[in-house]
C-alpha cells in the first residue's frame, strides 16, 4: 500500500491520468466528480486508483455536489479533488465561492474544451481563463496553473495542492483537451524529491483560537472537524471567528482578506517560463498545449536569426504582471496565440501600457495554432 | 492604478467577546450554543427554538459527544441553525448541505453529521441531491424543518407549499401540487422517516434520537409554524394559534404507508414514524464492493507501473 501512493519511476500516460496521479502523489484521498469529456478520464483514473490507496472516490450526481462535497472532504480534514470541462465548471462556480469565502484548500482541474455551453465537447479550448479568475461572485483572490504536457499535469496538479494548503483556498488546474489527451512520457519522482506542503493543525488553545485570522499575510491554520475548536464555517461575511457579522466594516476586512491574501504572494507563487526573452524584439505569450506551438516558432526564428522570444505562462492567475511590464518597455509587441477570442491578451495589454503592440491570435476552438502562422505573425515585427 | 482605500477596522476579539453575555452557561443548553450567538434572529412565534432544542435534547439522551458531531445547513431560517450550535458547524450554500455533509460524512465516519435545513433548501433547489443521498444510503441525518415556504426572503411559494395556499409569489393561491416529503425520502431509499410537527416535541426528541442510532440516512420532517411568511397570507392566526391547529388536526399513525400522508391546508396532518429499516450505507458497499476488491488487485499486481 504505502508504495501504491506514489508511483515513482517512468509511465506512459495522457496528461488526465497525470493530473490525478499528481493529486494522489499530493496526498489527495477523496474525489468528487462528474463525467464530461475531456476530463472524464481524470475521475476514471481516481475511481481505479484512491481505493488502493485508502481514499474515496465518488461520483456526485453533478458538478455542483461534486464541489460541495469535496469542500466537505476538505473540512473533514482530508485533501481533495475534482476534475471537470467548461460546462461543469461553470457549475462549480457556486461552490468555489464557498470555498473561497470559507478559505477551503481543495483542488479542481478543468480540463478546457470549446464553449460556450456544450460547444465542441470533444475538442480543445483555452475560454475558460476568465472564468477561473472571475467565475464566482464577489471577490476573491485566484490561482490557476496551466500545464502544457502530461508532466506538468503531474507537477502542477501537486503544486495546486501545495498552494491550496498554504494559502487555504480552492486552487485551478487550468488544463486543456490537447495537454489532457496528449500521451507523453510522465516521471513521477521519489519521495524524497518530492515537495508536499502537510496540512496545518493550529497549535493555539481553542479559546485564542481564530479560525479566520486577517491580520497576517496568509490565512490561519484550518481546524478540521472533530479537532475539538468548534467552528463555524459560514459563507456570510463572518468575522475572525467565524461569526456571520452583517456590516460593512466586517465586510471590508473579511473580502480584502480574501484578495490581499494572494495579491500581497503574488511574487510567491507567479511562475513563468522565459524563453529567450534577454534580446528580445518580439515576444510571444502563451500557455497551455499553445505554449508548444509557440516554442517551436520561436525556436524556428531563432535558428533563422531573429530575436523573438516566449513568455511562457504557468500561473495565469496570478498573471506576472512584472515580467510583462518589463518587457513592454524594450519590446515592439507581445504576440498572443490562444484558443479564444482574447481572454489573455486583454491582461497583456493592461499590463504592458499603450507603448508596445499587442497582437492577438484568436481560434475559437477545435483546433490549435500552427508555428508557421505563429512565425508568421512574429515576422511583421522583426 | 492608485488604490485609496477605506480605514480598516482590526478585529478587536476583547471588545467582541465583551458583547458575549454575561449569563452566558446558566442554562442547561448552553453548553450546546456558541457563546454570543443568542438572541437568535428567528422571528416571535417560529418553530425552529422548538426544532434547535429537540435536537439538543436528543443529543443530551443520547450522550452524543459535541466533540463528535457536527451539523451541516444550507440557506434560509433553517440554515441559520448551525451558527448557534456550538460544535464543528458549516453553514453552506443554497441547496448544497446534503453533498458538503456527503463528503464529510465520508472521509470522517467516526463523525455524527446532522443537515439541518428547511423544506426550500433540500426539496427545490437541493431536491436532487436530497434523493441521491438517500439512494446511497450516506450516513447522514437529516432534519428538515418545513413551514411551507421560503421565510427568510418573505413568504414566497415552495414545492411544501399545499395547493391553493396563499404566498407572495401565488397571492391568488397555489396552482401546484405540492411534495408529500416522507413518501418522497422513502422512495429515494431512506432507512428511517417520520414526521412530527413542533407540538409533539417529545415525539420529536424521540425521533431524533432514533435516527443517531441509525446508520444510513435517516429524514425527520418536523411541520413547523411560520407565522411571518406563511400564518399571516392563509389566515392561521400566530404561532400558537397554529400550534393549537397542529394539536386539533395531527393524528400519530406510526407506521403509516409514507404514500398516504400528504398535508393540505388545514386538513389532517399525519403525524408518526413510517420508516425504520436497515440496508448497508454507502461506505459498507464502497468497502466490500471496492476497497477490498481494488486492494486485492493492487497486491496482486505488485509494485511498479500503473499505466
Amino acid at each position: 500500500m504505502a508504495e501504491k501512493d506514489l508511483l515513482t519511476g517512468e509511465h506512459f500516460i495522457h496528461g488526465d491520468a497525470a493530473c490525478a496521479e499528481g493529486g494522489i502523489a499530493a496526498g489527495c484521498r477523496f474525489f468528487a466528480g462528474y463525467p464530461i469529456t475531456p476530463a472524464t478520464e481524470v475521475a476514471e483514473r481516481m475511481a481505479a486508483r484512491l481505493p488502493q490507496v485508502g481514499g474515496i472516490f465518488i461520483q456526485m450526481e453533478d458538478e455542483i455536489a461534486s464541489m460541495a462535497a469535496i469542500l466537505g472532504a476538505s473540512w473533514g480534514g482530508v485533501k481533495s479533488m475534482t476534475s471537470t470541462s467548461g460546462p461543469g465548471f461553470s457549475l462549480m462556480m457556486e461552490n468555489v465561492g464557498l470555498g473561497m469565502m470559507t478559505e477551503t484548500p481543495c483542488v479542481v482541474v478543468d480540463i478546457q474544451r470549446a464553449g460556450p455551453s456544450t460547444g465542441l465537447p470533444t475538442l480543445v479550448g483555452q475560454a475558460d481563463v476568465m472564468q477561473a479568475r472571475w467565475g464566482s461572485h464577489g471577490d476573491y483572490g485566484c490561482i490557476a496553473l496551466a500545464p502544457s504536457s502530461p508532466q506538468e499535469c503531474f507537477d502542477y496538479t501537486v503544486l495546486a495542492f501545495n498552494y491550496s494548503e498554504i494559502y487555504r483556498q480552492p486552487v485551478f488546474v487550468l488544463a486543456d483537451e490537447v495537454v489532457g489527451h496528449t500521451t507523453e512520457k510522465v516521471v513521477i519522482p521519489r519521495r524524497e524529491d518530492l515537495r508536499i506542503v502537510a496540512r496545518a493543525e493550529p497549535q493555539a488553545p481553542a479559546h485564542d483560537y481564530l479560525p479566520f485570522d486577517s491580520a497576517g499575510p496568509l490565512p490561519a491554520p484550518m481546524a478540521i472537524a472533530g479537532a475539538g475548536y468548534r467552528v463555524h464555517v459560514t459563507g456570510l461575511t463572518h468575522d475572525e471567528r467565524g461569526y456571520p457579522v452583517i456590516t460593512d466594516v466586517v465586510q471590508e476586512r473579511n473580502v480584502r482578506h480574501l484578495v490581499d491574501k494572494i495579491r500581497k504572494n503574488a511574487d510567491k507563487i507567479i511562475r513563468a517560463e522565459q524563453i529567450h526573452l534577454d534580446d528580445a524584439e518580439v515576444v510571444v505569450v502563451a500557455y497551455g498545449c499553445t505554449a508548444r506551438v509557440a516554442r517551436q516558432a520561436v525556436e524556428d526564428l531563432r535558428r533563422r536569426g531573429h530575436r523573438a522570444g516566449l513568455l511562457r505562462l504557468i500561473t495565469l492567475w496570478p498573471f506576472p504582471s512584472q515580467i510583462v511590464r518589463r518587457l513592454a518597455t524594450t519590446v515592439k509587441a507581445f504576440i498572443v496565440p490562444e484558443i479564444n477570442y482574447g481572454q489573455m491578451a486583454y491582461e497583456v495589454e493592461r499590463t504592458a501600457g499603450g507603448g508596445v503592440e499587442i497582437v492577438l491570435m484568436p481560434l475559437m476552438g477545435g483546433s490549435i495554432h500552427t508555428p508557421e502562422e505563429i512565425e508568421e505573425a512574429v515576422g511583421e515585427y522583426l | 492604478m492608485k488604490v485609496r482605500y477605506r480605514a480598516l477596522h482590526p478585529f478587536d476579539k476583547e471588545a467582541e467577546e465583551r458583547h458575549i453575555q454575561e449569563d452566558h452557561g446558566l442554562h442547561p443548553y448552553d453548553e450546546y450554543l456558541k457563546p454570543g450567538r443568542i438572541p437568535h434572529i428567528w422571528c416571535p412565534g417560529c418553530g425552529l427554538g422548538i426544532v434547535v432544542t429537540a435536537f439538543i435534547e436528543a443529543m443530551k439522551q443520547k450522550n452524543v459527544p459535541v466533540a463528535q458531531s457536527a451539523v451541516v445547513s444550507g440557506i434560509g431560517c433553517t440554515g441559520r441553525v448551525a451558527g448557534y450550535l456550538d460544535m464543528d458547524t458549516y453553514h453552506t450554500t443554497h441547496g448544497r448541505a446534503i453533498p458538503f455533509a456527503t463528503g464529510l460524512a465520508l472521509v470522517r465516519q467516526d463523525l455524527i453529521v446532522t443537515v439541518f435545513s428547511g423544506d426550500g433548501d433540500l426539496f427545490a433547489i437541493g431536491g436532487n441531491h436530497l434523493i441521491h443521498a438517500a439512494r446511497r444510503n450516506v450516513n447522514l441525518k437529516v432534519i428538515c424543518v418545513n413551514n411551507f415556504n421560503y421565510g427568510m426572503t418573505g413568504g414566497q411559494v415552495a414545492p411544501t407549499t399545499p395547493i391553493d395556499a396563499r404566498t407572495s409569489t401565488t397571492p391568488f393561491g397555489n396552482a401546484e401540487p405540492s411534495f408529500n416529503l416522507p413518501h418522497l425520502a422513502h422512495a429515494a431509499g431512506a432507512v428511517y422517516v417520520a414526521r412530527w410537527t413542533t407540538y409533539h416535541a417529545r415525539q420529536l426528541v424521540h425521533s431524533i434520537s432514533q435516527a443517531f442510532d441509525k446508520k444510513g440516512f435517516t429524514f425527520v420532517e418536523v411541520v413547523a409554524p411560520c407565522p411571518t411568511g406563511f400564518g399571516r397570507p392563509n389566515k392561521l392566526g400566530s404561532g400558537l394559534d397554529e400550534m393549537r391547529h397542529y394539536r386539533e388536526v395531527c393524528e400519530v399513525r406510526n407506521g403509516a404507508d409514507p404514500s398516504e400522508v400528504e398535508i393540505r391546508l388545514r386538513e389532517k396532518i399525519i403525524v408518526g414514524t413510517f420508516v425504520d429499516v436497515e440496508r448497508p450505507d454507502f461506505m459498507e458497499h464502497y468497502q466490500s464492493l471496492v476497497v477490498a476488491r481494488a486492494q486485492a488487485k493492487a497486491k496482486s499486481k505488485g509494485k511498479g507501473k500503473a499505466a
